[in-house]
């Protein structure tokens, strides 16, 4: 490489690019959880992994592992999992409907002020996100008051 | 109605600088400017240039929000400078920046090499079956207005990199097309003289495609001309569904030929009536 060369500065924004959605709208927040969620599931899934092979280590060590889950703090991380895993859920089947093209309207001229797909779908995400809400209220009462 | 007799306010923009001669990383300058009501960013960006910092650069070129070179990172959104007037961002300091996600040339001069190398690997344009037709044309491909009013929305892409910049994927994934190009992946495809799907399937591939999209909608917010690329790119992900289940564009749904003598016959048909002046 020549030395002599000015050098361009990576202006590329990485992991903040997509944890920080700032001034964008509503849905670049769900984007976010969307990806949150979906990562926490995958380390859930790991750890899940790893909590069952302790069965192998006998009834006792089971049987401990159980009752240490039973505790509230794990209740609540168990919650979160479960508020998680909704979230994903429901947003899964909003994405899914979308990019099958419904709740989007049809192409049209862009006459300003513009109107976008985005906008045009948001009462089916205001729907969508409203039942993953109550889900997760409804969830939480079974869960912390059974 | 704008009223350039209003006291100007001042304003503080904090510009972003690098000097790749000079600087290792860039650096915030700042500088005070009265602002007075209908001033665009540019044209503040032109008087600091004038008359404080002669070294500052930027690109840009029409003004009027066509061409597409003036795009910037204004108080956190992707906003093109000329289309943004200082006192409608309703703030006292306004930060100026180099567009996001492209390499930093100078300044606030971003390199929007990658998104003109992704926009070309679709093959933006029509890719016809007919051969012989398109190397020796004997008459015109026919599109309904309906046919037209499908895909006129896409074609209004200015090519200003303010998508890619917006996009949260495009941050993390150097290779994911991003929603310009997939945008115009969608708007070929769709045209009804087009048959190049299967053409562009080698560029839309799956890891980098458009299923790295979770409809985010940033680039659709940021799109100074309406042209909504994540609806384009919902689209897009529908049209690649419908194709693998065998639902896709037929052969037979391919623009049909008006010949050149039926063209001219009706450009006399439709021609403006005779000038009376």
């Amino acid at each position: 490489m020549n030395s002599n060369k000015p050098t361009a500065y990576n202006n590329r924004l990485g992991i903040k690019g997509w944890v920080y959605a700032g001034r964008y709208t509503f849905e670049r927040y769900l984007y976010l959880g969307h990806r949150v969620s979906g990562l926490g599931l995958i380390a859930y899934m790991v750890l899940h992994i790893i909590e069952t092979a302790n069965r192998m280590r006998g009834v006792e060590a089971w049987q401990g592992l159980m009752a240490l889950f039973a505790s509230w703090p794990f209740k609540i991380i168990e919650y979160l999992l479960f508020a998680m895993a909704v979230f994903h859920a429901m947003n899964g089947v909003r994405l899914l409907v979308t990019e099958l093209g419904f709740f989007l309207g049809k192409p049209r001229e862009p006459v300003y002020p513009y109107s976008t797909s985005i906008k045009r779908h948001r009462p089916l995400t205001f729907v969508i996100m409203g039942l993953a809400a109550m889900i997760i209220i409804l969830g939480g009462s079974s869960l912390f008051f059974p | 109605m704008s009223d350039r007799k209003t006291t100007p306010r001042e304003i503080t923009f904090q510009v972003r600088r690098f000097d790749p001669d000079s600087d290792v990383a860039p650096h915030w300058g700042e500088y005070k400017l009265h602002v007075h009501d209908g001033m665009t960013v540019l044209e503040a960006l032109h008087q600091l240039k004038a008359e404080q910092e002669p070294t500052l650069a930027w690109r840009s070129s029409c003004r009027m929000g066509v061409c597409g070179s003036c795009g910037m990172f204004i108080n956190d959104l992707p906003q093109l400078a000329c289309q943004t007037q200082v006192l409608h961002l309703g703030t006292d300091v306004v930060t100026v920046a180099p567009l996001p996600n492209y390499e930093n040339v100078k300044d606030l001069v971003p390199d929007l090499e990658p998104l003109i190398e992704k926009h070309a690997a679709v093959k933006p344009y029509i890719i016809s079956l007919d051969q012989i037709e398109i190397n020796a044309p004997t008459g015109e491909f026919l599109q309904t207005p309906e046919e037209r009013e499908s895909i006129s929305q896409f074609t209004h892409c200015i090519k200003c990199g303010l998508c890619l910049a917006a996009c949260p994927t495009v941050a993390t994934d150097p290779l994911f097309l991003g929603p310009q190009a997939l945008a115009q992946a969608y708007r070929y495809s769709a045209d009804n003289r087009d048959c190049g799907l299967h053409d562009r399937l080698e560029a839309i591939d799956l890891f980098h495609g458009p299923y790295q999209c979770h409809l985010a909608g940033a680039c659709s917010q940021a799109c100074p001309k309406g042209v909504d690329p994540a609806f384009a790119i919902q689209l897009l992900k529908r049209t690649l569904v419908l194709d693998s289940i065998g639902f896709g564009k037929k052969k037979s749904s391919v623009a049909k030929i008006m010949p050149l003598a039926d063209v001219v016959k009706a450009i006399e048909e439709f021609a403006p009536p005779p000038r009376t002046v």
